[in-house]
């Protein structure tokens, strides 16, 4: 049986993968800025653009529950009072 | 290795999948009812749909020496027609002693609306009633989080329901450890490009230890890919996990959930 690889070793091992994604983002970003007119985005693109940043900053920050916060990010917020504005009541 | 897919929608797979399916080592699977791809227009639609899962599925399954289960319902998105589904419902106890049917499933949210809860509720009391596991479906991409803490808010709102008979599909990292820490199963789905990756399903197993927590394809009409336990297996290997726990997460585990099913009975292969 293989052992677990070492931290050097994921680093190594997924350095290509991670830096052709990394390249794909850029790229996109460049794509956006040479293509956005004099105005610069639509409001829904704006907001769009913005929540890309934010998980772009998540990514670039420390911790490790990265890939939670991010799915939070991009997620709606829990509305804990679901029932009453569904007039439904907990049995 | 031998392995359970919990999770597949061979109703819109070929044969040629059975086949390849069997070769790398699949022995059971369950398939939860689900959207057809549109919606349907009667009872009767349901009713052939259900034969199609108790009789048809196992039969093609049992040629490539899989054993196949199902688990029956009228989905989250057909449930937005609150009538229907109540007559579906009424409907479902002429299958529930198929000797393939585990229990009602996929029962869930699709866009966390009132129509969705109310019959998820109907659902789960009909579970409870016919003493019935249930396979739940949860909501994607920004609908999943809101969605998966309202099913466990439903589910633990009734007092009847059993956590150690229920499980949450489609589990992601910001929904597992709520689903676990209340007691229930978790099932995680391998997409192969939209959602979650073999590589994001080993880091969830490496981050909660594998108990309670099942994999599975979710393989259906959309893009899928039926193979995807045997590579988290290879995924897990890379990462050199231990076999017994490999064997945990894609056989023992389901097999222990099923095993909950007062109908469940399965052969290990001799
Ligand atoms: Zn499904």
């Amino acid at each position: 049986m293989s052992s677990s690889p070492s931290a050097d070793e994921i680093v190594a091992d997924k350095f290509l993968e991670v830096r052709a994604k990394l390249l794909e983002i850029a790229a996109v970003l460049d794509r956006v800025d040479r293509t956005a007119g004099e105005n610069g985005l639509d409001d829904a693109a704006r907001q769009k653009r913005a929540a890309l940043q934010a998980g772009i900053d998540i990514v670039a920050s420390e911790g490790s529950d990265r890939a939670a916060r991010l799915q939070m990010l991009y997620s709606r917020e829990y509305q804990a009072d679901w029932r009453e504005t569904f007039g439904m009541t907990s049995s | 290795m031998d392995y359970i897919d919990p999770h597949i929608h061979m109703v819109s797979r070929t044969t040629d999948d059975y086949a390849t399916l069997a070769r790398m080592g699949c022995v059971a699977m369950s398939e939860p009812a689900f959207w057809a791809g549109y919606d349907r227009g009667s009872v009767d639609g349901f009713r052939d749909y259900f034969r199609q899962l108790t009789e048809t599925e196992p039969a093609r399954a049992a040629q490539y020496g899989i054993q196949h289960f199902t688990w029956l319902c009228i989905n989250a998105k057909e449930a937005e027609n609150v009538s229907l589904s109540r007559d579906v419902i009424a409907m479902i106890p002429e299958f529930l002693d198929c000797p393939n049917v585990l229990g009602i499933g996929e029962i869930g949210l699709n866009k966390n609306t009132k129509n969705e809860a109310t019959v998820f509720v109907e659902h789960v009391d009909l579970a409870v009633k016919y003493d019935q596991s249930i396979l739940i479906h949860t909501p994607h991409l920004e609908d999943k989080y809101q969605g998966t803490r309202m099913i466990l808010d439903m589910l633990c709102d009734d007092s009847r329901v059993d956590p150690d008979r229920v499980l949450v599909d489609h589990v992601e990292e910001h929904t597992i450890k709520e689903v676990l820490d209340r007691g229930f199963w978790a099932g995680m789905t391998l997409y192969p490009v939209t959602k979650c990756t073999p590589q994001r399903a080993v880091d969830m197993i490496e981050m909660t230890g594998g108990e309670r927590l099942l994999a599975n394809s979710a393989g259906d009409w959309g893009p899928s890919k039926p193979t995807a336990v045997p590579d988290l297996i290879f995924e897990m290997r890379q990462r050199g996990l231990s076999e017994s726990l490999i064997k945990k997460v894609v056989y023992d585990n389901p097999l222990e959930f099923f095993a909950k099913s007062k109908r469940f009975e399965f052969s290990p292969r001799q």
